[in-house]
């Protein structure tokens, strides 16, 4: 494999809802801002592929190159890969079963020339399907830190994210967290705060409780955060007095204490530096 | 397929984006066919996802045999709204379905195949996000049966990423007729497409306990698509 993954990767099991778009992208926006850390996002969400818009990088396209496929570089240690970089235009609908599914993405896994990362965040559909099963068992040689779930806080998603978790723990993929978002509604106009998504059953951090595993924490709902990112801009630069935005960098600094203590413990059993995927 | 032969009108709901409200709208609009006097099926090929037998807080309950094949639940005495889910056939609520595509198929297939809709007027299919095996299992295999046609779901954010003209792309190739474009959760107005359906506290609540919501602005707007679909049925020659 030519894959260039060094230090850690993170696979983002997402669920569906809308926070699909808010994520994964303001996490490594955070990630990079803050530091020299090289990410790479790889979306695998390949009949829906959102992360190019969000991005603001919907007009790209892939290069090819001796070393394989660039991706698209949002700045000098923010890379992306996205099915959508390969479509004609916005209406070009991918209506591929699985296995078609699959060789795009082992494609992906093989022939996409990161360089050199800190973190591969990858970004998958809703399910527990073809994506999620590949995905899993193409990079079981390498060394996968795990999955971040998300959810919203009503029963509705917790049902979907219950399976989720499930699903993780049938095929040993190790959860990282749980974060919960849209947990309250803060009104851009009286900044007053409301519950769209009622936690009848407890929430996200119920649920997490319930399946032993971390709660990374709630991220509100800004109505901002939505329009930078169907803009395409980061909105930890736009929207810097959002409750949402510390929330944020609470929930990154948890993941990477995992997965610098993950990194760590797997030098001592291995006694040597990872520098190589 | 000849089960799918007595019911006169198939209706698939589709959604580029996960989370827009196909399970709401689908839910909603069988509640408001049966209003008007219809006897109303409902189909949930959201194999991974299933979210309609907790919308009608049917969790927990299982299909039964009969001779001509599975009963749907049903979610009334009067046996107007019958609804078959995958979440009727799980032993516990939390297990994953981790199934690749050739499963996923053979499933929906005995779905459209085995199910006993008796005289159901309207089958209404929710279908998980995308353009995928369950998709496409549903479209080849409903070919045959004419069906009216497909009702797309979005919502106001989700119209930016481009969901919408896929699922359009998608009805074209697969020759499914677009009966209309519904925006969920509208937060704000935008050029009314088939019709707007506002955000509503009241509805998310009512469907997190299973309850059926009178929310006017929600209601309105479903029974207006609920009314256009049967005045189009009237059109028909
Ligand atoms: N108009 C509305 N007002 C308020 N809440 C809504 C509205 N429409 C949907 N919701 C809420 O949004 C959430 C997602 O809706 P729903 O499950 O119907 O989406 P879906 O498209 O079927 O999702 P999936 O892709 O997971 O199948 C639910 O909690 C639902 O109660
Ligand atoms: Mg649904």
């Amino acid at each position: 494999m030519r894959v260039n993954i060094a230090l850690a990767q993170v696979v983002n099991q997402q669920e569906r809802w809308q926070h699909v778009k808010v994520a994964p992208t303001s996490l490594c926006a955070l990630l990079c801002q803050r530091s020299q850390t090289k990410v790479g996002v790889l979306d695998i969400d390949i009949c829906g592929p959102s992360i190019p818009t969000i991005m603001g990088v919907q007009n790209e396209q892939v290069h090819h190159s001796a070393s394989g496929w660039s991706p698209v570089y949002i700045s000098n240690n923010l890379a992306v890969m996205s099915v959508g970089f390969l479509l004609k235009g916005p209406e070009d609908a991918v209506i591929w079963r699985g296995p078609r599914k699959n060789g795009l993405i082992k494609q992906f896994l093989r022939d996409v020339d990161w360089g050199q990362l800190d973190y591969l965040l990858i970004d998958t559909p809703p399910g527990t399907s073809d994506e999620h099963l590949s995905i899993v068992q193409y990079l079981s040689q390498t060394q996968l830190d795990g999955a971040i779930v998300l959810t919203t806080p009503q029963e509705v998603s917790l049902i979907d994210v219950r399976k989720e978790i499930n699903f993780c723990q049938r095929v040993g993929l190790p959860v990282i967290g749980v974060v919960e978002n849209m947990s309250i509604f803060i009104c851009p106009k009286c900044k007053k705060d409301s519950y769209i998504f009622p936690p009848s059953t407890g929430g996200g951090e119920k649920m997490a409780a319930d399946f032993r595993v971390p709660f990374l924490g709630r991220l509100p709902l800004d109505s901002r955060i939505g329009k930078c990112c169907d803009e395409g801009k980061s909105f930890l630069e736009e929207v810097t007095d959002s409750p949402a935005t510390q929330a944020f960098v609470q929930i990154i600094h948890k993941i990477q204490a995992h997965c610098s203590q993950e990194q760590s413990s797997r030098e001592t059993e291995t006694g040597e530096a990872m520098d190589e995927g | 397929m000849e089960r799918l032969q007595s019911v006169h009108h198939v209706i698939v709901i589709l959604s580029g984006k996960g989370g827009v409200g196909k399970s709401t709208v689908a839910v909603q609009l069988a509640l408001a066919l049966r209003a008007q006097g219809r006897k109303v099926g409902l189909l949930d090929v959201d194999l991974c996802g299933p979210s309609i037998p907790h919308m009608f807080k049917l969790d927990g309950q299982s299909v039964h045999q009969c001779p001509e094949g599975w009963l749907p639940v049903y979610v009334d005495k009067e046996q107007k709204l019958g609804v078959m889910s995958i979440g009727f056939l799980l032993e516990n609520n939390d297990d994953a379905i981790i199934w690749r595509g050739p499963k996923k198929t053979a499933m929906i297939k005995q779905f459209l195949s085995d199910v006993h809709w008796q005289n159901t007027e309207y089958l209404i299919i929710d279908t998980p996000p995308g353009t995928s095996d369950e998709h496409i299992t549903v479209m080849e295999n409903l070919r045959a049966f004419n069906p009216d046609g497909a009702i797309l779901v979005t919502t106001p954010q989700a119209v930016a990423v481009g969901d919408v003209r896929r699922e359009l792309t998608f009805c074209r190739k697969t020759g499914i007729p677009v009966i209309g474009i519904i925006e969920n959760m509208s937060g704000y107005q935008v050029p009314s497409l088939f019709r707007c359906i506002p955000i509503d506290l009241q509805l998310s609540q009512g469907l997190e306990i299973g309850k059926e919501v009178s929310s006017a602005p929600v209601m309105d707007a479903i029974q207006e698509v609920a009314k256009r679909l049967i005045m189009l049925d009237k059109d028909l020659p």
